[in-house]
């Protein structure tokens, strides 16, 4: 249902949009499936989420002000909602990867978060000379 | 001639959009972890919004909006769920 008398200048950029916002998402999918491990592959999808998403969401927000004639920005809304949700289940993920890696003493994935005594340690002496 | 660049590009990046899908769920497939199944689960169902919002730009209306929307806080509520069953064993304590 695109509207017959669209301006060039606004499918062209409406274009570059969708295929910019396309090409993230496979590049992070891409990432995804060619990265070693995982903590490597948690930087992949992150890309999908955040300027794929904006560049797909910018695209459906100026096809539909130009439709209605008027803005129409509820793509906002789902914008809102990825922005704030992908980082926090991305960062509960990776604690959770964390923890099972210490747990089961993967040292070399995930080293064991430094003794308070050590970091006051290695503290003093750069505090030392200044 | 406006038209048409914009229905080419709409099919170009829904094509691309499904490759993505295909890529996450090959890693979901093969992932070594569970860590890494729940990983591109993630980024399954975030492609798959961006998939959702791609066909209602291509038909107009706010249905495929709603759709999405709905999609996208089920998926990060699955993925938290996920999260937390892989750091405690269960999800509700």
């Amino acid at each position: 249902m695109i509207a017959p008398a669209l301006p060039l200048w606004l499918a062209v950029v409406v274009s570059v949009l969708l295929l910019a916002g396309a090409g993230l998402a496979l590049l992070g999918s891409l990432g995804l499936l060619r990265f070693r491990t995982f903590y490597e592959r948690v930087h992949a999808p992150t890309l999908a989420g955040t300027l794929g998403a904006t560049a797909i969401l910018l695209a459906s927000m100026l096809l539909a002000s130009f439709d209605a004639g008027r803005p129409i920005v509820h793509e906002l809304v789902l914008g809102a909602v990825l922005f704030t949700t992908t980082p926090v289940a991305l960062l509960l993920l990776v604690r959770a990867a964390l923890y099972r890696d210490r747990h089961e003493g993967n040292i070399a994935v995930a080293p064991p978060p430094a003794e308070p005594g050590a970091e006051a340690a290695d503290e003093r002496p750069a505090s030392g000379p200044q | 001639m406006s038209a048409l660049l914009l229905a080419v590009a709409l099919t170009v990046a829904q094509v691309m959009l499904a490759l993505a899908m295909i890529l996450a769920a090959v890693r979901m497939v093969r992932g070594p972890r569970a860590q890494d199944r729940v990983l591109a689960f993630d980024a399954l169902y975030l492609d798959a919004v961006l998939l959702v919002l791609c066909f209602g730009i291509g038909s107009g209306g706010t249905l495929y909006f709603e759709v999405a929307l709905a999609m996208a806080l089920t998926g990060f509520v699955g993925t938290v769920a996920l999260a937390k069953f892989l750091l405690r064993g269960e999800v509700i304590e």
